[in-house]
């Protein structure tokens, strides 16, 4: 009774989303005009790089915030154990483990590419962080890394650099004019910094969410 | 009908068998596997939108990472890792 | 019907599914996956109504990447907390109004 209830009322609101879509007027903001304008003062080449860490750098500042607080949390209700998760004694497969160490330095010249390469072409922060988490969790599942338990001096640092180095960067900016306004001269080093950082945090957390729980 | 109209046709119905046969298969197991492939699946859509980025991210962090944290939580449920 | 439209109609059909499979479900990790489908079915609204001229845009690409991210944590949390319950009471379903 409650289920084809349900399913009924989704179908109708399907319905109705779907029409609505299909009698949508022309946008009235052209925004992908608006963005190639201020291409020149962005101090990138990559549209998607200069909305995500110049016009628009105040939600990635929010977002890898946010991470870290989802982090903070999963350290605060995983079940803690007093010595680290011994390794995967299963995964003790010979032919895994000769991919994952030849795979892997393959993986980290593949994030630093992507990171460097996000100022003029696809790629950028969060790509390298995700191919840098992946690189921890292929190793751990291949047994050469073992789990993470509670988080030591320099992990802890790792884990915040990111954010707190934006932090700092956009205080700074605070103290010339607006929020995260970048001078057009100093554009390109600062979201070249501000990126770096951010991959490195960004594949911490993110490797850290798996294996914190292992 | 020309190819670019039936090949996103074909991959936006692909996607929502993928994401049908996710919720509705009654092995816990098959449906996370169903979601890596609705994730990928995904990536074909981004890149068939011109969003590359979006492609990269979504094959990494969303069909991958998010595939291997089910899988770890399924292998707690099935009594091979300790919660 | 551009190539926008039609992912964004997808979208919206994935949405309406992830919400009809969230609320029907009981086992918290089936939940989990249809949160993610809504999830997925917003981005392609998202992009697609943005892009039905045809036209990259890139405000909503970066929206939708930082909605990616933002995503895999929030499911990670859910992970840990259904992991959680599942350590202290033995399975994946929340118990039913009437239990102690």
């Amino acid at each position: 009774m409650i289920r084809s209830a349900v399913v009924i009322l989704a179908a109708l609101f399907a319905a109705a989303l779907i029409v609505a879509f299909l009698d949508l007027p022309p946008a009235e903001i052209d925004l992908p005009a608006a963005v190639t304008a201020n291409m020149a003062i962005s101090g990138v080449d990559h549209p998607v790089t200069a909305v995500l860490l110049n016009f628009r750098g105040y939600d990635t500042l929010l977002e890898i915030g946010v991470l870290l607080l989802a982090l903070i949390v999963v350290l605060a209700v995983a079940p803690r154990e007093e010595v680290a998760a011994p390794l995967v004694a299963s995964a003790a497969d010979p032919v895994l483990q000769t991919l994952a160490r030849i795979a892997v330095p393959l993986m980290l010249l593949a994030a630093v590419y992507l990171l460097w390469a996000g100022a003029h072409q696809t790629g950028g922060a969060f790509q390298a962080g995700a191919v840098l988490a992946a690189a921890a969790v292929l190793l751990h599942l291949a047994g050469l890394l073992p789990g993470w338990s509670a988080p030591g001096l320099s992990l802890r640092g790792g884990l915040a650099a990111g954010f707190l180095v934006f932090l700092a960067v956009a205080a700074a900016l605070l103290t010339e004019g607006a929020l995260l306004q970048y001078p057009p001269a100093w554009a390109g080093a600062l979201i070249l910094l501000v990126e770096a950082t951010l991959a490195v945090s960004l594949g911490l957390i993110l490797a850290g969410l798996f294996l914190f729980l292992s | 009908m020309n190819v670019d109209l039936a090949f996103d046709l074909l991959l936006a119905a692909a996607l929502l068998w993928s994401a049908w046969r996710t919720l509705a298969t009654p092995d816990i197991f098959r449906a996370v596997i169903l979601f890596i492939v609705f994730g990928l699946l995904l990536t074909l859509a981004w890149a068939r939108l011109a969003a590359p980025d979006i492609a990269l991210a979504e094959a990494a962090i969303g069909a991958g990472l998010t595939g291997a944290l089910l899988l770890d939580a399924i292998g707690v449920l099935r009594g091979r890792k300790k919660p | 019907m551009s190539t926008g439209l039609i992912f964004a109609c997808g979208g919206a059909i994935l949405f309406v599914m992830g919400v009809a499979g969230v609320i029907l479900h009981d086992h918290l990790l089936r939940r989990i996956l249809a949160f993610n489908l809504m999830g997925s079915g917003v981005f392609l609204v998202l992009i697609g109504l943005a892009q039905r001229g045809g036209v990259p845009d890139p405000v909503p690409q970066a929206m939708v990447l930082t909605g990616i991210v933002v995503a895999v944590a929030a499911t990670a949390l859910a992970l840990t907390l259904a992991r959680r319950l599942f350590a202290l009471t033995g399975g994946y379903t929340l118990p039913k109004d009437g239990d102690e």
